[in-house]
């Protein structure tokens, strides 16, 4: 891999430490994806922010990390893993231990968004070469807003974030956004969930980065999320093409396979809670969940994840305090997935309209899950 | 009787042990005990045994890629292994996880099966990544 005399001089060590292991990360990772150079990014949006993934080793490594070095571009985070307006019965050692990975952020200089979907956020600067971890914003990026971004992990935005740099290799290659796999659904994606199972199927059979739908209307906004947070769940592909099939191979997806997947990740016929979000709900989401439950009431609780940005802009016009009066609660600048606040000790099942959240609330907080889209969520629940 | 190996520098630096081999891919973060780096998975066929000072050989990490914080939690523990080395194409997670934790790492691209072969459990090995050879100093 060919370095500039500057990178070479922030890989030597002549910038700090914790440059050095910035730079040690970008080239580890070019050599690893066979990239010939570093390029220049405008924006990075890191994962890595909940005390519950990235445990005591994270939370060290960052504290460290953030003592020298600093954002060089756009910065944006993930979700962390509670909300600090709200009383919870956390344990003491998991709110110290998270509000210390916070300031690291913080001292880096990032912008405290704690959310999944930047790209709802943040005005988006299309056709340009971004470093995206967390995976449904990469693939919703990369797909929908003509942003170039490989799936970047944790530690390769966060070094990318602070150099500037982002090995030029895979999807930030124009050539290599093409798919080399179809798959051709014999029947349209209707509901979110529709879209989520297609995704969670694709993503497991694909092995490239980018991966082609055939024959399929675009989707909208709900569900492309839906769509992209289900592929990046279950595999490495990072990119989605509609109706570019051109010189693919194909493989057909039929019902029979979407009722597969419904049963793999749905084990639970009935939930003691309702959980909307992951990727986070955004405005537009908000407004139709209200409009859906017009003179309705849930009965179960039902938690929203969403931003706090998102909140506030829907205060606005009055969104949560109708969706309160439905039954809801906010849950601010965290998500569903690898949360501590929906624990197997209080809760035996969910209900969810999202391919995401099941999979880690069944993997990880070994909670049972019941798959049911937004519609027969409501009519079944309110 | 060949006694070095050619192997692709991905982390520099020299690094000497004896191997851990596995042909089973790696989770860092489900599968590593992060307070001993031994392994407590049940499924994997290095369950029970320790990564310090091993130079650990595997295909590759599977799995989120925030597990490269286990490998550099047990850097800084003394628990880590003393160089990796991927049998075939180095990935993403442990490449990051070296790079933090100033681990050697090599991997074994384009290199012909009998030469890995070499490398069993056991063996003893020096990692010189910055020279792109491993040299085998005493079989198992």
């Amino acid at each position: 891999m060919q370095l500039t005399r500057e990178e070479e001089k922030g890989l030597k060590g002549d910038y700090g430490q914790a440059l050095a292991a910035a730079y040690r990360i970008l080239v580890s990772i070019g050599e690893a994806t066979e990239a010939e150079r570093l390029t220049s990014i405008k924006w990075a949006h890191l994962s890595g922010v909940n005390y519950n993934t990235i445990g005591d080793g994270g939370a060290i490594f960052l504290e460290k990390f953030s003592e020298d070095a600093r954002a060089k571009v756009k910065t944006t985070i993930n979700p962390m893993g509670f909300d600090r307006t709200q009383p919870n019965k956390l344990s003491q050692n998991f709110i110290t231990k998270q509000m210390s990975i916070v300031n690291s952020y913080k001292r880096l200089g990032v912008v405290p968004s704690f959310s999944c979907i930047p790209y709802e956020l943040f005005s988006v600067p299309r056709g340009s070469t971004v470093s995206f971890a967390e995976s449904n914003a990469a693939i919703f990026s990369n797909s929908m807003l003509d942003l170039l971004t490989n799936k970047e992990s944790a530690l390769s935005a966060l070094a990318s974030s602070v150099t500037g740099k982002a090995p030029y290799s895979d999807l930030r290659k124009n050539e290599q956004r093409r798919a080399k796999l179809s798959i051709t659904p014999s029947f349209s994606p209707k509901t979110e969930l529709d879209w989520g199972l297609l995704g969670y199927f694709a993503g497991k059979i694909n092995n490239d980065s980018c991966i082609n739908f055939d024959n399929i209307p675009q989707p909208d906004l709900r569900g492309a999320k839906s769509l992209s947070a289900a592929l990046g769940t279950s595999g490495s592909c990072g990119m989605f093409t509609i109706n570019h099939g051109e010189e693919t191979k194909a493989i057909t997806y039929e019902p029979k396979d979407a009722s597969a997947v419904k049963d793999e990740l749905s084990n639970s016929e009935d939930g003691d809670v309702i959980v909307l979000g992951s990727p986070q709900l955004g405005m537009n989401e908000l407004s139709y969940l209200t409009d859906l439950l017009e003179g309705r009431r849930f009965q179960k609780p039902c938690m929203i994840f969403c931003s706090r940005a998102v909140h506030n802009r829907a205060s606005h016009i009055g969104v949560p305090d109708k969706l309160a009066k439905a039954g809801c609660t906010f849950i601010c600048d965290s998500c569903s997935c690898l949360t501590p606040l929906i624990s197997k000790e209080e809760t035996d099942s969910v209900i969810t309209n999202s391919i995401k959240a099941a999979y880690y609330l069944n993997h990880s907080n070994k909670v049972a899950v019941c798959l049911k889209d937004l519609k027969a969520i409501i009519k079944d629940y309110s | 009787m060949c006694l070095v190996i050619k192997c692709r520098k991905i982390v520099g630096g020299l690094g000497f042990g004896q191997c851990l081999v596995t042909r089973q891919p790696i989770n860092f973060l489900t599968m590593l005990d992060p307070e001993t780096g031994i392994f407590h998975d049940l499924e994997h066929e290095l369950h029970g045994r320790s990564l310090k000072s091993k130079v650990l050989v595997f295909p590759k990490a599977i799995g989120s890629s925030v597990g490269a914080y286990v490998l550099y939690s047990l850097k800084n523990k003394g628990l880590a292994p003393t160089a990796v080395i991927c049998t075939s194409l180095i990935d993403i997670i442990t490449a990051s996880a070296c790079a933090i934790s100033e681990i050697p790492a090599v991997d074994m691209k384009g290199q012909r099966f009998e030469s890995k072969s070499i490398i069993r459990q056991g063996t003893q090995v020096l990692v010189d990544a910055d020279s792109c050879h491993i040299e085998i100093i005493k079989k198992h």
